[in-house]
This record gives structure tokens, C-alpha cells and sequence, in this order.
């Protein structure tokens, strides 16, 4: 809005100074000029990924944008206040569910978050090619995909990391022993912040091959879905005929078996997915090793993909 | 930004150095050429690019952005490089693209804000300049409106002002008055000409029309299958070479003879009492009143005529100007 306020001398047609016919002076708000900063790279980044975590929370959105994002938070939430209520209510021991277990045991409204997430932050985008506008601007290919990634993997760290928060404050509040609380609080950030970051790679490029959004969650919830689904599957299968060590090392198909195996390996505690794993320190590195193929492998497609993607 | 800012509204006549200048610029997509060795100056003010579909327009704004790097050859964009100082130039370089860039469920306000932002301006000033762009460019209460529901020439205001937010140096607008009606039409070449005058900001517009760019353009580009066919100031084009209409009631084609004795080069039409004489100096007009005196007929009409762009680019037919 344009302030009331004396406009600066660089605003063409504002008659400056004193006229020859007296002291006024006559402001023209007319077009004014910036001669102010003008920010690099980094703020460009962090602009941009500030409005994914806000899209993505439906802020700055109709009204319909909200709903589905908020429904999810309420699923992932109400649970865990829930079980805070009861265990100091009750006075348990110790909390019916694992901080570790919570993500496992929610992973299919986590799925929903990214399928509906996902695509939000990127096929928009393509889909309105509004790519020019971003290519136009003092900013990089790589820094747009940088930023939608964080953008993604904070807002869906920070939905579970509620979860997680809601369980200690109940458990704190129980009056368990607040050590051991902390540490398992800590551990289930831990798994919440590999999860993120693997979902929000896959589903990342999901969405950006599916330029049309409907198609987009569909692909990507269906997709984890499955691949969840049919890897139980196959470790059942696998049991049955006696391949153990296959048997064992088969969760790392699936997204949510495989930090499930990874939250086992690290951090020593049971699965929530009740999968027999490998034995041992050692037994974790190939989880860690798919893990870290997979996120690497799916940025790797994205700039790919963002290379050819919104000619200008 | 302009460091002195003058008040003046910048024109096409202030001797600056040019805001684009290209040489032996050279980009080929395998084996199509998309430009050819184009060495073109486009000096500040508003410039028009001109060419049919897939004549090089959007492969040299791609270029010039930095987006894209020329095979061979170089190019200025405000004195820097693109092929270097892609980053800089985008700083203070808007563009308007010709297709559709808005998403649609979101505000006016919102998007332009953000991409704002994203030329790099702090949050506050990305807030101010927005509605003060949004105000010029003839966006009032709907800018809070999402974008869905906005007629084509709003979503076309929408494009330009995001273009102009970030109050860049220059602007590149790529078909901006693609899919108006005749009255949008006229409204956006009058904000574009606003942009070059009242904002002081240079302009390359394109346009596979010449006629719409000859009201506002200083000069004209005109590239053909990446090649550059002219490029002239509108000013000299239009100006020094006009023609006179002539209608008299009697006796055309006597009028013809006179004046052709006279030196003048003169085209009769079908009729015969309408011709169009080239107006090569101030003694064609004694030569034509002159000469209708003589023969004692009816002077119906004596019309300065510019050329129209149309016909300097059809040199072939410049010579039958149609009455």
C-alpha cells in the first residue's frame, strides 16, 4: 500500500525542493524506483522454502487447502495426547507405545501427509508452469529442488516430531524417570528425521513425474501402500520356505520397514513392525546403505528432472 | 535502482548504452539453428521483437537470461554477460512469459509477494511493492481474490507485474498481449508504454504482430528463422518517409503526369482520382497544390500518411500502398 508518507527524491515527477512559485511540494506517487538491498541465493532459498512449509500447511491457501493437512495432524496427534492422558491418569509404568514405534505404527496417515504434501510442492508448478518465473529470478535449478526438499522433510518432521513431543510432556508428566524419556524422546526424533527425509525424496519425485496433482497422490499413497503391503508379503513368503537371511534383510524394500530396521540397528530397541533383523552392529549397515541410495539416488533424478523441466 | 535517479522519465532519446547487444550470436539445438550469427543492438526505451513462431525470440531470452548459453558469439545484457553473470542480470531483468504461469489457488497478492522475494527483495519491501505494482498495473480488490477466478487480461496483469515487482532495469515481455480482446489489446500496449515512460524501465516486447508494436515501439527487431532481418528505430522507419493521399473530384490522371513531370513518384489507384505520391520533400506539397490550381479541379483531400511497419518490412510492396 502506498504510505502517506514523503516520497523519496528518486520518484519520477516529485518535484523536489522548493518551486519558483513557493515552498509546496507536489508528490506524484507514481511508480518508485528500489535502491535498497537486494538479497542472494541464500534468501532466495530460504523464501522459497518457507512458502513449501506454509503451502503445505495450507497457509496462504483457500480455506480447502487446510482441511486435508489439519485432518492428518489431528490423526497424528489426537493418538499420542491420548496415550499421554492415560498413562498419567493411570500411572503406568511406562508408555503403551515406544517413541520408536509411534511413526511405524501411524505410517499410514504418515503416508497420506507426504502423498498429499508431495505434490502440492511440486507439480503445482509444473503442472501452471510457473517454472519461467522462478528460472527468471537470481536462483538456480539446484536451488529450487533444495528447497522443496527441506521444505518437505521439515514440515513432515515437524507433524510427527508433535507426536513424539506429545508422548514425552505425557510421560514427563506421569512422572517416569525423565532420563530415560529423553533419550527415547531423542531416538524417536531420530527415526522421524530419517523417515522424513527418505519420504520426502521418494514422494518428491513421485509428484514431479505426475505433473497433474489428483494423479500424483493417488500414485504416491498407492505406491508406499504397496510396496509396504507387498513387501510383508514376501518376508512372510520368505519365512515360510526357510530363507531367513533373505527374510531378514527384506524390509529394506519398504520405506517404513527399513527405518523400522534402522531404529532397531542404532538404537537397540525392539521393531515395531515385529520383523525379525539381522543380528549385530553390522547387520545395520545395509539398511544404512540402502537408505542413503535411496535419498541420494531420488535428488539425483529430481535435478534431472528439474534440468529439462519449465523451459522458459 | 538506478544510483543517480533522475526524475526524468527515461526515454528513448536519453544517450545511454544500449540495455541488450548481441554479436555473431550463434545457438543451435543439434542440427537446427535457432540463431544465426545475430548481431543486433536494442538500445533503451521500449524495443519490439518481431518474427513468426520459432523465428529465435524465445531462444534469445533464454539466452540472455543466462539460461540458456549461445553455441558461438556473445551477448550484453546491461553491460554484463550472461554466459558469466546469469545470477546478476536475473537481479535486475524482469520477464514476462508468453504461456501460462500462475497457479491458480493462490492470491495475486500472495504470489506476486513471494516472487518478489525470490528476486531477492527483503520480506517488507517485497509486501509494499507488490501492492504498489498490482495498483499500476490496474489490479484493485481482486488482487486478494485467488487467481482461478480472474479474467485472461487480469491473469495477463497479474504476469506483468510480477515482471516489474523487484523494479528491474529491464523487461523482457514475451507475447503480452497473447489471447486479449481488441480493448485489453490496447490497454496492456498502453501499461506497456507506461512501463518504458512513466517507470523508466527499458522494455523487449515480442510480438509476431508488427502492427500492434508500431504504436509503442522505438525500435523494431525483426529476426526470421533465427536470422536479422532489420533493425530499425520506429522514429526514422515512419517518420522521414510518409506519403501524401491525394483525392481530387476531376482529371486524376492528368494530376499524375503533372506530377510525375515534376519528379515526383507518384501511385495512381484503380479509380484514378486517388494517388498516393511518396512524400519526398516539402516541394512535393507546392508541386501537388501547384498543380490541381492548374487544372482548376476539386481538392477533396490531402492526407500525410506514415508508413505503416508492414509495408517497410514488405519492401517488394512498399511501392503500392493502397488508398
Amino acid at each position: 500500500m502506498s504510505r502517506p508518507e514523503p516520497v523519496p527524491a528518486t520518484v519520477p515527477g516529485a518535484v523536489a525542493g522548493p518551486s519558483p512559485a513557493g515552498d509546496d511540494v507536489i508528490h506524484d506517487i507514481g511508480f518508485r524506483h528500489y535502491d535498497g538491498v537486494r538479497y542472494g541465493r541464500p534468501w532466495v532459498r530460504r523464501s522459497l522454502f518457507v512458502e513449501t512449509v506454509r503451502g503445505i500447511f495450507g497457509l496462504g491457501r483457500p480455506a480447502r487447502a487446510k482441511v486435508m493437512p489439519w485432518v492428518l495432524i489431528g490423526m497424528l496427534g489426537i493418538p499420542p495426547l491420548i496415550i499421554a492422558l492415560v498413562v498419567v491418569l493411570t500411572g503406568q509404568t511406562e508408555l503403551p507405545m515406544s517413541y520408536t514405534d509411534y511413526p511405524s505404527g501411524f505410517w499410514l496417515v504418515v503416508a497420506l501427509f507426504v502423498g498429499g504434501a508431495a505434490p502440492y510442492c511440486v507439480s503445482r508448478d509444473l503442472r501452471h508452469g510457473v517454472m519461467p518465473l522462478y528460472l527468471s529470478r537470481p536462483m538456480a535449478r539446484s536451488d529450487y529442488v533444495v528447497a522443496k526438499f527441506a521444505g518437505l522433510t521439515l514440515a513432515l518432521f515437524g507433524v510427527m516430531a508433535i507426536g513424539e513431543t506429545l508422548l514425552l510432556i505425557g510421560a514427563l508428566l506421569a512422572e517416569l524417570p525423565p532420563g530415560d524419556q529423553l533419550t527415547g524422546w531423542l531416538g524417536g526424533l531420530l527415526v522421524c528425521a530419517l523417515l522424513s527425509v527418505l519420504l520426502s525424496a521418494i514422494a518428491l519425485v513421485i509428484a514431479a513425474f505426475t505433473p497433474r496433482r489428483g494423479l500424483g497422490v493417488a500414485v504416491i499413497i498407492t505406491a508406499l501402500v504397496m510396496v509396504s503391503g507387498i513387501t510383508e508379503m514376501l518376508i512372510e513368503i520368505a519365512r515360510e520356505k526357510d530363507l531367513t537371511t533373505l527374510a531378514q534383510y527384506m524390509p529394506a524394500l519398504d520405506p517404513f520397514g527399513l527405518i523400522d530396521a534402522l531404529a532397531v540397528g542404532i538404537l537397540g530397541v525392539s521393531s515395531g513392525r515385529e520383523h525379525i533383523l539381522p543380528e549385530g552392529a553390522l547387520g545395520v549397515i545395509p539398511f544404512a546403505l540402502v537408505w542413503a541410495a535411496l535419498v541420494a539416488g531420488c535428488l539425483w533424478l529430481l535435478v534431472r528432472r528439474y534440468r529439462k523441466a519449465g523451459r522458459v | 535502482m538506478d544510483p543517480a535517479g533522475p526524475p526524468a522519465p527515461a526515454g528513448a532519446a536519453a544517450p545511454s548504452p544500449p540495455s541488450v547487444a548481441t554479436a555473431e550470436l550463434t545457438r543451435t539445438f543439434g542440427p537446427v539453428i535457432a540463431l544465426s550469427q545475430l548481431t543486433v543492438e536494442m538500445p533503451r526505451g521500449v524495443v519490439g521483437l518481431v518474427g513468426a513462431n520459432g523465428a529465435g525470440k524465445s531462444t534469445l531470452i533464454k539466452v540472455l537470461l543466462g539460461l540458456l548459453p549461445p553455441t558461438s558469439g556473445r551477448a550484453q545484457v546491461l553491460g554484463m554477460d550472461p554466459v558469466t553473470d546469469g545470477l546478476a542480470i536475473r537481479q535486475l531483468v524482469g520477464y514476462m512469459p508468453e504461456s501460462d504461469c500462475l497457479p491458480l489457488d493462490v492470491s495475486a497478492t500472495e504470489f506476486v509477494v513471494h516472487l518478489a522475494r525470490m528476486s531477492g527483495l527483503p520480506a517488507d519491501v517485497a509486501r509494499e511493492r507488490t501492492a504498489d505494482t498490482l495498483r499500476h498495473v490496474g489490479l484493485y480488490e481482486e488482487r486478494y481474490r485467488p487467481i482461478g477466478g480472474y479474467s485472461t487480461g487480469m491473469k495477463q496483469r497479474v504476469k506483468l507485474a510480477q515482471s516489474l515487482v523487484h523494479d528491474p532495469k529491464l523487461v523482457f515481455l514475451d507475447e503480452p498481449t497473447n489471447g486479449l480482446d481488441p480493448a485489453g489489446r490496447d490497454e496492456m500496449l498502453g501499461l506497456i508504454q507506461r512501463v518504458s515512460t512513466d517507470f523508466g524501465i527499458s522494455v523487449i516486447v515480442t510480438s509476431h504482430l508488427l502492427g500492434e508494436l508500431e504504436r509503442i515501439a522505438d525500435h523494431v527487431v525483426v529476426i526470421e528463422g533465427g536470422v536479422l532481418q532489420r533493425s530499425t528505430s520506429t522514429a526514422d522507419a515512419t517518420q522521414l518517409s510518409g506519403v501524401l493521399l491525394v483525392e481530387v473530384t476531376d482529371a486524376g490522371p492528368l494530376l499524375v503526369e503533372r506530377l510525375r513531370a515534376a519528379g515526383a513518384t507518384v501511385v495512381p489507384d484503380a479509380a484514378g482520382h486517388s494517388l498516393t505520391v511518396e512524400l519526398a520533400g516539402d516541394w512535393v506539397l507546392d508541386a501537388v497544390t501547384d498543380a490541381v490550381a492548374d487544372l482548376g479541379v476539386g481538392l477533396v483531400r490531402m492526407q500525410h500518411r506514415r508508413h505503416h511497419l508492414t509495408e517497410i518490412f514488405r519492401p517488394e510492396e512498399g511501392a503500392r500502398v493502397p488508398a
